[in-house]
């Protein structure tokens, strides 16, 4: 039998959930796992999270919208997220910016059409001191030129080659 | 390419010996643990300065309901723009604010401690739990720490997800039970009513390590430092426009021309003193002291040029807080995107006077009216460019190409 994509997400959930714990306080660790594993906490799951938890899929649409990290549509599998506060700011993240859009050919808000790469504005990533800065991922970058984007972005191609085998992010 | 690169001075928490402070506490009968750091005058690092000592009375004294128990939170959501401190600390220190929770969880009769780490401090987690398997194994967490009966303390580390206001300790909380980071009607306040209802203690990760090394070395060297109404030593982060940006300390009195000369910042036009909720500092008033009596600040300092457009920075500042208000009280979330407008309207030189002054009547509004320290503080920096930098503000002619003539 083929694999059912949205049976395996509702699976998962079930077994996320059962290892974190059916309650309220569990359930910023439980959309986190979700997300983690599937790039984003799509509709259905909310539905699963919240029948499983015994709360309206509402809540957890709130909780889910509210927070930064979290996202219910699916982005890029190197989510780049550059720091738009002061710090950088005065150390010249404009040009990083137009850079960024120049090599990925996309907006801020945008993924690319390969599920590549997503780009978005950072609220302060703590890196005042050696901005501009940029999160791929979990991984920073501090000091980023727009000379040194493409070293940037390649960066992540290479650790997309060297997990090329895995599943990619259910769109 | 990892962090932290940050460039950093000596720091007092560097001799603090690993485990002095602990057992300097189990010396102690609780109250006296709440005693000394009382004496030290040790206050909130976190910028709003509130009394530790006090803090954890209440928390001692408050009731525990049957079955419950009271929970030690450390606020590792350093997101105030200009702060960095707390990621030094917990790349370095991570030992001492352990202890300092540890100590805390001993002072208040805690069974367990979170530690809420920002999404954008993940690649710090492995290292905090490697620190946390480490304590485990040594016996200075878990059951029957230093092989006492009875003194049962674990951390468990929570990550956030990116929501500057969940730095509010009531908002940190309402994230923690799994909702959105909306801050709660104080009082009750977390001593009290906390974490699932029970008593809780939230403290900065600076406060943690502090009450480490005051333990260790006791309340009057701590208070030796400092100021009367301000003890101690406190660690800054400092970025723009200066030549040695990154972690100091500097024993709070501090004057921010004192501060300048050290890292490399003299000659600056303005000093933004706490982050884009602080006040920004005009050259004039650079003997102005840092200290909870004057310029209080959880210690972000951004160092202007004399070439900076100080509209361009309220602008930043502004769009930050219209991006991270709850949106839950109406001064905050309204506010925030009316005084966003209002800038857009001094950038193209379409403000009037009386305008400007509604601008400023309605920050006065936000001050007063909002429900958390967000939206009470967002209009700070506006105000203070306003006012110090008049001949920035008002008739500008932008050029075709973006700049201001």
């Amino acid at each position: 039998m083929l694999a059912n994509p949205q049976q395996q997400l509702l699976d998962d959930v079930q077994a996320i959930v059962g290892r974190l714990g059916r309650t309220r306080p569990a359930l910023l660790p439980i959309l986190e796992e979700v997300q983690a594993r599937h790039g984003c906490v799509p509709d259905a799951a909310m539905q699963a999270v919240a029948d499983a938890l015994g709360i309206h899929p509402s809540e957890v649409h709130g909780v889910v919208s509210f927070y930064a990290f979290l996202h219910h549509e699916a982005r890029g599998r190197f989510q780049l997220r550059l720091c738009r506060t002061i710090g950088c700011d005065l150390a010249g993240t404009a040009r990083v910016a137009r850079q960024l859009e120049n090599e990925l050919g996309i907006a801020f808000g945008e993924t690319t059409r390969d599920g590549r790469f997503s780009l978005e504005w950072a609220s302060c990533l703590g890196q005042c001191d050696q901005g501009p800065a940029l999160l791929a991922n979990e991984r920073v970058y501090t000091r980023v030129t727009p000379e040194r984007v493409h070293e940037v972005i390649e960066d992540c191609r290479r650790v997309f080659g060297a997990h090329a085998a895995q599943p990619a992010p259910a769109h | 390419m990892q962090p932290t690169e940050s460039k950093r001075a000596p720091l007092t928490f560097d001799s603090i010996e690993s485990g002095a402070g602990l057992a300097a506490a189990m010396k102690k009968s609780r109250a006296d643990i709440i005693a000394e750091l009382s004496a030290s005058r040790l206050r909130g690092r976190g910028g709003a300065g509130f009394p530790t000592g006090t803090k954890w009375n209440l928390a001692a004294a408050a009731h525990v309901r049957e079955g419950q128990f009271k929970y030690v939170v450390c606020n590792a959501d350093e997101g105030e723009p200009g702060t960095f401190k707390d990621r030094v600390l917990l790349l370095e220190h991570a030992d001492l604010v352990l202890e300092g929770m540890t100590i805390a969880s001993r002072a208040i009769g805690a069974k367990k401690g979170i530690l809420y780490l920002r999404a954008e401090y993940a690649y710090l987690r492995p290292h905090l739990e490697e620190v946390l398997a480490r304590r485990r194994a040594t016996g200075r967490l878990g059951q029957g720490i230093l092989r006492v009966t009875g003194f049962d303390f674990d951390v468990e580390i929570r990550m956030g997800a990116g929501a500057y206001v969940c730095g509010e300790e009531t908002a940190l909380i309402e994230s923690l039970e799994g909702n959105r980071g909306e801050p709660r009607n104080r009082p009750p306040f977390p001593v009290d009513t906390g974490f699932l209802g029970q008593p809780t203690v939230v403290n900065n990760v600076e406060t943690f390590a502090a009450v480490t090394a005051i333990l260790a070395r006791g309340a009057e060297w701590f208070r030796s430092m400092g100021t009367a109404a301000s003890a101690g030593f406190k660690l800054f982060s400092v970025s723009g426009d200066c030549e040695r940006p990154g972690v100091y300390e500097f024993p709070l009195g501090t004057t921010i021309a004192e501060l300048l000369e050290r890292v490399g910042g003299t000659g600056a036009k303005a000093v933004q003193v706490g982050g884009a909720s602080g006040t920004c500092v005009p050259a004039s008033q650079f003997d102005r002291r840092i200290a909870f009596e004057d310029l209080a600040t959880g210690g972000a300092i951004i160092v202007f040029a004399p070439g900076r457009d100080m509209l361009h920075v309220a602008r930043n500042f502004m769009e930050f807080f219209v991006h991270e208000s709850c949106g839950q009280c109406t001064p905050c979330r309204a506010g925030n995107a009316k005084l966003l407008e209002g800038i857009g309207m001094l950038e193209r030189g379409e403000c009037s006077t009386a305008y400007l002054q509604e601008l400023l009547a309605l920050c006065e509004t936000m001050q007063v009216a909002s429900k958390c320290g967000l939206g009470q503080s967002s209009p700070n920096a506006f105000v203070s460019i306003v006012r110090h930098f008049p001949d920035e503000i008002l008739g500008r002619t932008p050029t075709a190409a973006g700049g201001v003539r």
